[in-house]
Parts: C-alpha cells; sequence; structure tokens
C-alpha cells in the first residue's frame, strides 16, 4: 500500500494544488469525507466547508463554497468553484456577508430565494469556520 | 511647395506617433501573452466537468423513459420565440476591425432571428455603445459600478406578441481587463434563471474564438438549450481572412509571440482521466442529482471560456493593428523625409541659379 496519493485542487481559473498528501478531509454534500491513500473509488459532490490535507506532516487548510471531486486508491482531483487558503480569509468580511445572508434568509419569500440564501449563510459560515481553526494544532 | 520647416515639423510629429504606436504594440504582445496563459490555465477545469458530464450522462437518465421528456430544466427545448443574445466586445477601440467584424456577425444573426423577440446582454463598452445607439434599451437597474444586471424585462404574456424586438436587456461595462470567474458564473446564474422560468427559450453567445494569433475566428455558440455536452452547437461562423492573417503573422513575429497554440496535450491527457476511471465509482450522490448541479457550472465554464478567448482575440487584434500603424508611420517617414530633401535640394538649386545669373548680369 502506498503512503501517500496525489492531490490535485483546480478552480476554473487555474490549477490551484498539486501535491502530494498522506490524508486529506474533502466537505463531501452529504458529510466529510476523510480520505487516505487506497481509497475506494469515490465521485462526490462538495458543499460548503474546508478542504484540509497533510502533506510531509504540514497541514494545509483551504475554504470552498461548492465544488466536486474523484477519489481514486493512487489520486484525488477537486474541482471547485472557489478556494481560498485558510490564512487569507477576512473574518471581518466573512462575518458582515454573513450577517446580511441571513437578513436575506429571514425576507425571502419564494423557495427559490430560500434555497439560494441559505446557500449563501452556509457559505458564510464555513468561511468563518475555516478562518477560526487556523491556529488548530497540525 | 510646402518649407523645409513645416516638413520638418510633420516628420517629427510623424515619429512621435510611431513611438506610441509600438508602444501600444508592445504592451498588447504582452497582455496577449498573459491572456493565452490564463485562457491555458482554465483549460483543466473547463476540461473535467466536461468530462464527468459525458460520463454521467451515460450513468443517468438525462430523458425520461418513457415519456422522452428532458429531466433537466437545460436540456428542455422549446420553440424559439425570445431570444437571448450575449455580445462579447471589447472594451477599447484601435484594434483594428475587431469589434465593427463582432458587431457583423451580431448584425448577421439578428437578421437571421427576424420575426422573434431577441434581447441583447452586452460585454464590452464597444460593443454597448453600438448596440445602444441601434436598438431599445430596457430599463437599466445598476448593481455595481459598472455593472448593469439583467432585469426581467416586462413580463411577456404566454401566448406573446407576435411583432418581433430587439432590446438591450443588460451590459457588462469595464470588466474585461480585470475578467474572472465571478462574472461568468454571474451572468449564467441570471440566464439560467431567466431560461428556466422559460423567459428565454434560447440564448446565443457571439464572440471571437481564439486558438493563436492566426487561427481565429467570429462563432455564434448556442449556449441554451444544451445539445451536446463537449461539442457546442456553433450556429454561425466566419474565418479569419487570409491578408489579416498574414499581418498578424508579421505582428507576432515582431512581437515575440508564439504562433502556434500552446501545446496542451498534457493537460488534455491528465484531464480526460478525470472521472472516467474503468472502474465502479461509490456514487454519494445520485448520478441524476450530480448531473443537476453540474450542469449549470457547464454553462458557466463555457461563458467564462467565451470571455477569456475574446479578451485574448482583442489583444492580439490591437497587436496587429498598431504593427500595422507603426509600419505605416515609417513609411510615412520615408516620404516625407524624401520631399523635405527634394524641396532642401531645389531650393539650393535655386540660390545657385541666382547667384550665378546675378553674376552673368554684373558682367
Amino acid at each position: 500500500m502506498p503512503d501517500s496519493f496525489q492531490l490535485e485542487i483546480v478552480t476554473p481559473e487555474k490549477l490551484v494544488v498539486r501535491d502530494n498528501a498522506e490524508e486529506a478531509q474533502i466537505p463531501g454534500a452529504n458529510g466529510y469525507i476523510g480520505v487516505l491513500p487506497g481509497h475506494a473509488p469515490l465521485i462526490t459532490e462538495l458543499g460548503a466547508g474546508e478542504i484540509s490535507y497533510r502533506s510531509g506532516g504540514q497541514l494545509h487548510r483551504y475554504a470552498t463554497a461548492w465544488g466536486f471531486a474523484e477519489v481514486l486508491p493512487d489520486r484525488v482531483t477537486v474541482l471547485a468553484e472557489t478556494v481560498e487558503p485558510a490564512e487569507q480569509i477576512d473574518v471581518s468580511r466573512a462575518q458582515q456577508s454573513l450577517t446580511k445572508a441571513e437578513d436575506a434568509l429571514k425576507s425571502a419569500q419564494t423557495e427559490e430565494e430560500v434555497s439560494n440564501d441559505l446557500a449563501d449563510v452556509r457559505r458564510a459560515q464555513a468561511r468563518i469556520e475555516v478562518a477560526e481553526n487556523k491556529n488548530r494544532s497540525a | 511647395m510646402a518649407n523645409i520647416l513645416d516638413i520638418r515639423r510633420r516628420i517629427r510629429s510623424v515619429i512621435n506617433t510611431r513611438q506610441i504606436t509600438r508602444a501600444m504594440k508592445m504592451i498588447s504582445a504582452a497582455r496577449l501573452r498573459r491572456a493565452q496563459e490564463r485562457a491555458l490555465a482554465a483549460r483543466p477545469y473547463a476540461q473535467m466537468l466536461t468530462n464527468v458530464l459525458k460520463s454521467l450522462v451515460s450513468r443517468a437518465d438525462t430523458y425520461d423513459q418513457e415519456t422522452g421528456e428532458p429531466l433537466h430544466p437545460l436540456l428542455v427545448r422549446r420553440s424559439e420565440q425570445n431570444v437571448l443574445l450575449i455580445v462579447v466586445t471589447g472594451d477599447k477601440g484601435l484594434a483594428g476591425a475587431f469589434n465593427a467584424n463582432i458587431l457583423k456577425a451580431a448584425t448577421r444573426f439578428l437578421d437571421s432571428k427576424r420575426g422573434k423577440n431577441v434581447e441583447i446582454l452586452a460585454v464590452g463598452r464597444k460593443g454597448r455603445d453600438f448596440l445602444r445607439r441601434r436598438f431599445r434599451t430596457a430599463e437599466p437597474r445598476t448593481v455595481e459600478a459598472g455593472t448593469t444586471e439583467t432585469g426581467t424585462t416586462e413580463n411577456r404574456k404566454a401566448d406573446g406578441t407576435s411583432e418581433s424586438q430587439v432590446t438591450l436587456v443588460g451590459e457588462h461595462v469595464g470588466v474585461l481587463n480585470k475578467i474572472d470567474y465571478s462574472l461568468a458564473s454571474e451572468i449564467s446564474e441570471n440566464v439560467i434563471k431567466r431560461y428556466t422560468h422559460a423567459e428565454i427559450d434560447s440564448v446565443y453567445l457571439v464572440y471571437n474564438e481564439f486558438k493563436s494569433v492566426i487561427s481565429q475566428r467570429i462563432v455564434v455558440e448556442q449556449i441554451l438549450p444544451v445539445e451536446h455536452i463537449g461539442a457546442p452547437e456553433i450556429a454561425q461562423a466566419s474565418e479569419m481572412e487570409l491578408k489579416d492573417k498574414q499581418r498578424a503573422i508579421e505582428a507576432a513575429k515582431g512581437a515575440g509571440v508564439s504562433l502556434r497554440p500552446a501545446d496542451t496535450t498534457e493537460i488534455d491527457k491528465a484531464a480526460a482521466q478525470f472521472a472516467t476511471a474503468p472502474v465502479d465509482y461509490i456514487y454519494e450522490q445520485s448520478p441524476r442529482q450530480l448531473f443537476r448541479s453540474l450542469l449549470p457550472k457547464y454553462v458557466a465554464t463555457q461563458i467564462f471560456h467565451a470571455l477569456l478567448e475574446s479578451v485574448a482575440a482583442e489583444h492580439a487584434a490591437r497587436m496587429t493593428a498598431m504593427e500595422s500603424a507603426t509600419t505605416n508611420a515609417g513609411d510615412m517617414i520615408d516620404s516625407l523625409t524624401l520631399s523635405m530633401n527634394r524641396v532642401r535640394q531645389a531650393k539650393i538649386t535655386r540660390e545657385i541659379i541666382e547667384i550665378v545669373s546675378g553674376a552673368a548680369a554684373q558682367q
């Protein structure tokens, strides 16, 4: 069994990460998925949350809003609409957008509006969470 | 005959102009290179997304088995009554026939849709200005500086009025020099919303496709309904003319821009493997649900791709135009210098004649 796998994170604009990882956690739409080398082939949609992986003992963390991932025994590819390294998240701005999204949700009328606003709220929450966790021990 | 001073002044002015056009050419070349890199960097995502969708189509039923009805609103085909055309031009001029050619293609497309309601979304200042002069503008709702959202124009009745009209419903101006995915996703969300609510029956995109400096064409692409994943429906295309091609080659050589399209085989190969490994995947969500959430992203990617290529093409066109302007200025300097020398020579000759004949008269 190999002790690492190749991890790629791709956004519409560019290839963000290409690295060898020993383990990774991806925010599946139905809950977080932990990946170790040799994982069974899997395809999943990603929700708002944190993508983290360990490479050479170093923990890397990114916030994402929506994405899609393919897991293979030796390779994990993540298509993410946006990714943001945890260090670069502006917490106060994220807090603002959370308040805004929550207000919008309260006044939402149609089902469509509710689901859109709800997604905004989740996204803002995910960003705050990722940012606040940045000092979590590696 | 003009005097020497005047000609000299003109030469100086043309030299200054040449300096400017030459600088503009080099700037455009640098921007073109950057735009090409960005277009290249955007490829893996688009490729992978297309791949997943393709493989999902084979696993998930996209059409209802019994009724043959499409299972996704973006696949539904309706009779074309209300058409949305997205026109992508540049924000600035001095790029030769770049903007004019796109607008010509757009006009031709509008002619072919006569009798239908066509709404236009303009991306780029030049196209906006032209279209605003020609067509009626819907009440714009300004959202942010320089950006106007495609407002839902008057909700048409279901029976539809028969008279045809063209309306400019939205614009994105001054956004092309710092283009990012959020613009494309904003446009596509809007378009998708209106399409699913049956406010529009089809969406087309007219832009300048850019493979390399010498391989470009202006295309009208059908974005919605989605017909074939991975192979956009081209409604209309016009290739580059040979004369333009030659000029582009010269300009590219002078500016050190590669003529060949960038080598993407490696990226494409890697991307082609995405989600298509010959194994049984565990699907966390049902293929149908995945398909539903991926298809809108596919539309956004297509729009993003068009914007990126259009920007690259604009810089290439400007580079070529400025190369021609620089050459023309050089020619003009030569001919002005020639006539200046002639005038000077004529003056000297005249003076000699005057002296000689004056001396002869003394004798």
